[in-house]
């Protein structure tokens, strides 16, 4: 017997042996990688592409990786799909998972950077050479209460009416005058409707945090603020105002009286992209750029494409057009060499083109070869003059129609640009999602209580900030 | 060589005191026992026992994941009654058990009994309810959003359409967005209660029916005074099951509809995940949290009155 004990002991140790070499292998699989490969390179993730991006696009980003990769051998670069959506990105923040170079928008920037959540990138971004020459105000989004820099700014665009021009024609309007009046784009969306049956003449986004977004621009459009603030800084919220229910109530008609705005109500920003590429709807709110998302992402044909300003009520001074952008950021968790390394790469891939012309007409062709939008409208990232300078650096390489742009590009410089509601944006837009698919689900939506509701419950959320 | 004889034989204090001796433990295996035992402790410990404690502890805390938490006692709780969402989500997820029990618990019910009373073709009939299980779930609300257009061209109002009946709202109106969804989730979930049920159906023995048979028994008679009785104790679980599983509602309400139209469908779960995800800048994880902590405490007190009222019935 005593001698059948060691041997027991043995495999014993051999089962304890394998089972915590498992354990251990198992767990050590969640951990990360440091950021450094065998070979002395440094790795980095990037995310420049959206989920479901066109074979050209992928292609397109993989000849732009091989370019940075050569002008930079010390740094290993791999793209993968990212899009931002407010639902989504706390949980990927919180879960560790974002890649080393994302993007977040405007409104979002500077609160990520001051609560500690993003890289500093002051040392690095001192060394490009576009350090000096940013508008302040532009670069503001990205730098912290503490002035350092934690993140570059990218593609700045003003909201915009797009619209599809082969269902203009279909319906016997003319695609070179879109409408510039809110009651054009309604009578525009009930002669679609009633003559190319099928086409929601004009949609808004609601979910996700878009409702409120595309309300928002309607409201300062007509001249209306949904948030104050007082000499005191303190923020008051007040979307029960006249200019958010004429919003509204312009939504209401053509949804209840005109029936020009389709059979579905619930469209988040890539689902809104969807059904305007698949043709079901023929004008839609959304950010200028948006024609380079629904390229890269929806294979749309950029000859139907047409882009004008959203209406701005002329005759109100506080009037003006909401706009927004992205701000390329480097994950709070990489190391030092890895921020160099990503502040290389949100230089080469967003900066250097607009600044660069060589640059410039590599990215522009590369753009062309993969099917990609060259001349996408945006705003001025630096100043008007470096803007146009890009713009004819682009100019023989553009491959969505001049013509097509040219009701966006003539009225955006006379528009005034607004920003967008100050404090809690995210909760405010979330909670006025309820409200714009109440008025378009519900034709007899007590808009008054709902907007009082808002009003209520986002205060709440900044007063609590107050008493912190 | 220790035998059971020697064990029996030993005195009751020394008996208990040897069990508590660690060489004893180590000599009758007790190590190995620990050490097989040990990976799944670790990934329970690190997966499921370490998250539901900090969730506790996180329900009294305001934090942002980021910065150090702050302890605010039972504000989060409060918050969460406060909030007008909240008593939404509660009602909405009651009208979707609600709606899940009258249309989801009797129909595999009856699909099971029928198919039990086919005689030909069974496998085809078992696989063909079994599938929507096989299908992924998300791919399946995907499927079934397309079919939901609200179009005149949509699938479901084409097929109305040929009945003259006129396209519906579906998932697009406050009103019939919920029994939409619900109608989702019985066609999707329905196949694994079916097979349960059938597998319960077998063990009922077949001299009851038989017997029912010779008294005269109709078909309605067999069902009611033989099968159902005999079943009632996977009813009963089925039923707690379904209540708890439609409590938790998530998938449908989130892929669906996001909680709309116009809250119309925010369930107790969606609340919980808009309360922690909403916000881009970083959740409200402490109400998030307490709800959790809130719904868990419901669904356990839930469960434990079920089954004390039903033990008497389950037992005979």
């Amino acid at each position: 017997m005593k001698s059948v004990k060691p041997r027991r002991l043995g495999s014993k140790v051999v089962a304890l042996g394998l089972v915590t070499a498992a354990s251990v292998a198992m767990l050590s699989a969640c951990s990360s990688d440091n950021g450094g490969s065998s070979d002395g390179k440094v790795n980095l993730v990037v995310a420049p592409v959206l989920p479901g991006a066109t074979e050209d696009a992928l292609t397109t980003l993989a000849t732009r990786v091989k370019e940075f990769e050569k002008k930079n051998p010390d740094i290993h670069v791999k793209a993968i799909e990212y899009q931002w959506t407010a639902s989504t990105f706390a949980a990927e923040l919180a879960g560790g998972t974002l890649p080393d170079v994302f993007n977040v928008p405007f409104t979002d920037s500077k609160t990520l950077a001051n609560n500690g959540q993003l890289a500093d990138i002051t040392t690095p971004f001192k060394q490009t050479s576009t350090a000096d020459k940013w508008n302040k105000t532009v670069l503001n989004v990205a730098t912290g209460d503490n002035g350092k820099v934690y993140g570059i700014p990218w593609g700045p665009y003003a909201m915009a009416l797009s619209y599809n021009r082969d269902i203009f024609k279909q319906a016997g309007l003319d695609p070179d005058k879109p409408p510039t009046t809110l009651d054009e784009i309604q009578a525009d969306a009930k002669t679609i409707s009633e003559k190319v049956p099928g086409v929601a003449g004009y949609m808004q986004m609601t979910k996700d945090s878009t409702g409120g977004w595309n309300l928002a621009t309607a409201t300062q459009a007509l001249g209306g603020r949904l948030e104050t603030t007082g000499s005191d800084g303190k923020v008051t919220v007040k979307t029960d105002n006249d200019q958010t229910k004429q919003a509204l109530s312009w939504l209401q008609k053509m949804r209840w009286q005109d029936n020009s705005m389709g059979s579905n109500f619930l469209w988040d920003w890539s689902g809104i992209n969807q059904g305007f590429a698949s043709g079901k709807i023929a004008m839609y709110m959304s950010g200028s750029d948006v024609v380079g998302s629904l390229m890269q992402a929806n294979g749309f044909d950029q000859s139907k494409y047409g882009v004008t300003t959203f209406p701005v009520d002329s005759s109100n001074s506080k009037a003006g057009i909401l706009s927004g952008g992205n701000v390329d950021v480097v994950n709070v968790k990489d190391t030092p060499e890895q921020i160099a390394a990503a502040v290389k790469w949100i230089d080469f891939y967003r900066t250097q083109p607009q600044v660069n012309e060589s640059d410039a007409v590599t990215l522009a062709k590369s753009n062309q070869a993969g099917k990609q939008a060259v001349n996408a409208p945006t705003l001025p990232l630096f100043d008007k003059a470096t803007w146009q300078q890009y713009q004819t650096w682009i100019k023989p390489y553009a491959n969505i129609p001049a013509d097509n742009l040219k009701p966006f590009n003539d009225g955006i410089f006379s528009q005034t640009i607004v920003p967008e509601p100050p404090a809690h944006t995210q909760d405010l837009y979330a909670a006025l999602d309820a409200v714009v698919q109440a008025v378009l689900t519900d034709k007899n939506a007590d808009v008054d209580t709902l907007l009082k509701g808002v009003d209520t419950k986002v205060q709440a959320l900044i007063d609590a900030d107050a008493k912190k | 060589m220790t035998t059971s004889t020697d064990v029996r034989a030993t005195p009751a204090p020394e008996r208990q005191k040897r069990r508590h001796n660690p060489i004893t433990w180590v000599q009758r295996g007790g190590l190995t026992t620990l050490l097989f035992l040990l990976p799944l402790l670790i990934i329970f410990g690190v997966f499921s026992w370490s998250p539901i404690v900090q969730a506790v502890i996180m329900s009294f805390q305001k934090t942002n994941l980021v910065t150090p938490p702050i302890f605010v006692g039972w504000d989060n709780f409060v918050a969460v009654f406060n909030d007008p969402l909240f008593w939404t989500a509660v009602r909405n997820t009651a009208y979707f058990a609600f709606l899940a029990i009258l249309i989801g618990y009797p129909v595999p019910l009856v699909v099971a009994v029928l198919m039990s009373e086919v005689r030909r073709f069974k496998g085809l009939f078992s696989v063909l309810a079994y599938l929507p299980v096989v299908i992924l779930p998300v791919v399946s609300v995907l499927l079934w959003k397309i079919f939901y257009d609200a179009g005149p061209t949509g699938v479901f109002n084409t097929i109305l359409g040929w009945f003259h009946i006129p396209p519906q709202p579906w998932i697009q109106d406050a009103a019939t967005a919920m029994p939409s969804l619900v109608l989702q989730a019985t066609w999707a979930g329905a196949g694994g209660t079916i097979i349960i049920y059938l597998a319960a159906m077998t063990s009922v023995a077949p001299e009851l029916y038989d017997a029912a048979e010779v008294d005269g028994a109709s078909l309605w008679a067999k069902i009611w005074h033989v099968t159902l009785p005999q079943l009632r104790g996977i009813l009963f679980i089925t039923f707690i099951l379904q209540i708890i599983a439609t409590a938790q509602v998530f998938l449908q309400p989130y892929l669906f509809t996001g909680g709309g139209p116009a809250n119309s469908t925010t369930t107790i779960l969606l609340l919980i995940y808009q309360y922690a995800f909403t916000n881009s800048l970083g959740g409200a994880y402490g109400e998030a949290t307490a709800l959790s902590l809130m719904l868990a405490v419901f669904l356990a007190v839930l469960s434990i009155v079920y089954f004390r009222l039903t033990a008497r019935w389950s037992d005979q």
